[in-house]
């Protein structure tokens, strides 16, 4: 294990990844908490496939792929979010149909221009290899935007996500809000895209969440244990990845799910014993 | 004396639907209103439009010496509170999140207020506990303290006794009782139970497809409303 460690830490391009990563995982970790509890978890995956299909699209044309899919997305979550506040339509199948349209709109742009080499496969799966310096600054950019909005507006973030009604109520805007958290979990989404794979991003919101409430009951506990657990899953999931030559994002969302089990069992051991007392 | 809300032939559009027409009644300060009404007579849309949630089509919403965001409101608790991982003392505090300045932290003052709130409702002991492991009886309670950190003057309530056993509603109702008299709280509050609403309550208004009732209770007893919807006691 030592050995691994110390042979990751000696390549740059993995001291690379594995900053864009932490801090990755960090904000969906964050955001995701908010998105499950408002049950809005099916943003994240349809916002991951409309971003592969930008990602295709800039391939094809030659675009820098952060560059045209960041306001792309952007856009889409905007949208999105509209669409889960209007009653009228069924939202699930909404999200639905646009996440798979634009996923085949990607897919006959790959077909028509470069077909499925190595370069689509990893935007699908997720890689370590290849974050670029330029990759590496817009990542830390957007991390650390995300990081600093979410703990200015933490309270207001619990209030909105709690009790919608009573924080519009009480003035606050909760679709300021609700916006806010759509328009960074975009951004968070395509930055974290390359290296976790378009199929497999949304893991990463919807597993720490997840896993942090089967143990913690105050919105506080959950944020910091989804936190943390996003973060070891994904130094972990690193690790395997390089020493099994699987692909990042597939060994990232493993390890999620392993400690998610863990977790579900702690958590009703943990249950059985309050009962028993 | 000028009454703190005051609604004047209020109506209500929602998705191209009249869900209520023709609102017409005044609260003054420390009055107890309770709103009756069958299903789909408009009583949550009436107060979500006094909240400011609504725009009224027509018609007028006035208040007098309080803002709406100063309204202690305790909604009807949704799905997603269920299985809420937050504690009481999280929930509670964020009553307090109308006087939040920039950046959005709570002062001490705050942290004062959602604490008395918690002492006022007897439930300071639940302060650090999981509001979904409580009781409805005891998540009404904490849901009603941070109704109080909003509010001085003016408390709504959208049927908070809702799923209730009788134990828990009389002893919900005392409390508010005793909120009014004692702090001379104004409330408004939706009711499906029109006996403990004649009861507790000074006024009454009732909404009706064949026109509305508003005025005291005593008046309200005497109308065929009273008897129609009051069922076999009335």
């Amino acid at each position: 294990m030592l050995e691994i460690l110390g042979e990751l830490f000696s390549h740059n391009f993995i001291i690379r990844a594995l900053l864009v990563g932490i801090l990755i995982s960090l904000c969906t970790a964050l955001l995701g908490v908010s998105l499950v509890l408002k049950r809005y978890s099916m943003i994240g995956a349809g916002l991951s496939h409309v971003g592969f299909g930008a990602m295709a699209i800039a391939l094809a044309f030659n675009f820098a792929p952060l560059k045209l899919s960041i306001p792309v997305v952007l856009i889409s979550a905007f949208f999105l979010l509209r669409i889960s506040e209007n009653s009228r339509i069924k939202s699930d199948a909404a999200i639905a149909l646009i996440s798979s349209s634009s996923l085949a709109a990607g897919v006959m742009v790959i077909y028509r221009s470069t077909g499925i080499n190595t370069d689509v496969c990893n935007y699908m799966f997720g890689t370590i290899l290849t974050t670029s310096k330029s990759d590496v600054y817009i990542s830390v950019i957007s991390a650390i935007t995300v990081l600093a909005v979410y703990i200015i507006f933490y309270n207001k973030i619990f209030a909105v996500t709690f009790d919608e009604t009573f924080a519009k109520a009480a003035g606050s805007n909760a679709g300021f809000y609700n916006m806010l958290i759509a328009l960074l979990t975009a951004l968070v989404i395509v930055v974290g895209m390359r290296l976790m794979g378009a199929m497999l991003i949304s893991s990463l919101i919807i597993f720490p969440a997840l896993t942090a409430m089967r143990i913690f009951s105050s919105f506080r506990g959950v944020v910091i244990c989804a936190a943390v657990t996003s973060v070891f899953s994904f130094f972990i999931g690193i690790a395997v990845s390089f020493a099994s030559e699987t692909p990042a994002g597939a060994s990232i969302v493993a390890v999620n799910l392993a400690v998610f089990i863990l977790f579900y069992i702690l958590g009703l051991s943990l249950r059985r014993t309050r009962w028993a007392n | 004396m000028k009454p703190i809300l005051s609604c004047s032939a209020a109506k209500f559009v929602y998705n191209s639907f009249t869900a209520a027409d023709d609102i017409t009644f005044e609260l003054h300060g420390g009055e107890y209103l309770a709103i009756l009404g069958e299903n789909g007579s408009g009583k949550s849309t009436l107060m979500k439009g006094v909240l400011g949630l609504l725009k009224p089509a027509s018609g007028k919403i006035s208040y007098s010496g309080i803002k709406p965001q100063e309204i202690g409101y305790l909604p009807q608790q949704t799905v997603v509170q269920k299985d809420f991982p937050a504690t009481v003392w999280e929930i509670t505090l964020s009553g307090c999140q109308n006087r939040l300045g920039f950046p959005p932290f709570y002062s001490g003052a705050a942290k004062n207020r959602a604490l008395d709130s918690l002492k006022y409702m007897q439930a300071e002991d639940l302060k650090s506990k999981p509001f979904r492991n409580l009781s409805g009886g005891q998540q009404q309670r904490v849901l009603l303290a941070r109704a109080l950190c909003a509010a001085d003057k003016l408390l709504m309530l959208d049927e908070p006794a809702a799923g209730l056993d009788p134990v828990m509603t009389e002893r919900l109702y005392a409390l508010l009782s005793e909120l009014n008299s004692q702090r001379g709280m104004a409330i408004l509050m939706i009711s499906h139970d029109p006996e403990s609403a004649v009861r507790y309550s000074g006024k009454i208004l009732h909404l009706s497809r064949n026109g509305h009732f508003f005025g005291t209770k005593d008046e309200y007893c005497s109308t065929p409303l009273y008897k129609r919807f009051g069922g076999s006691n009335a």
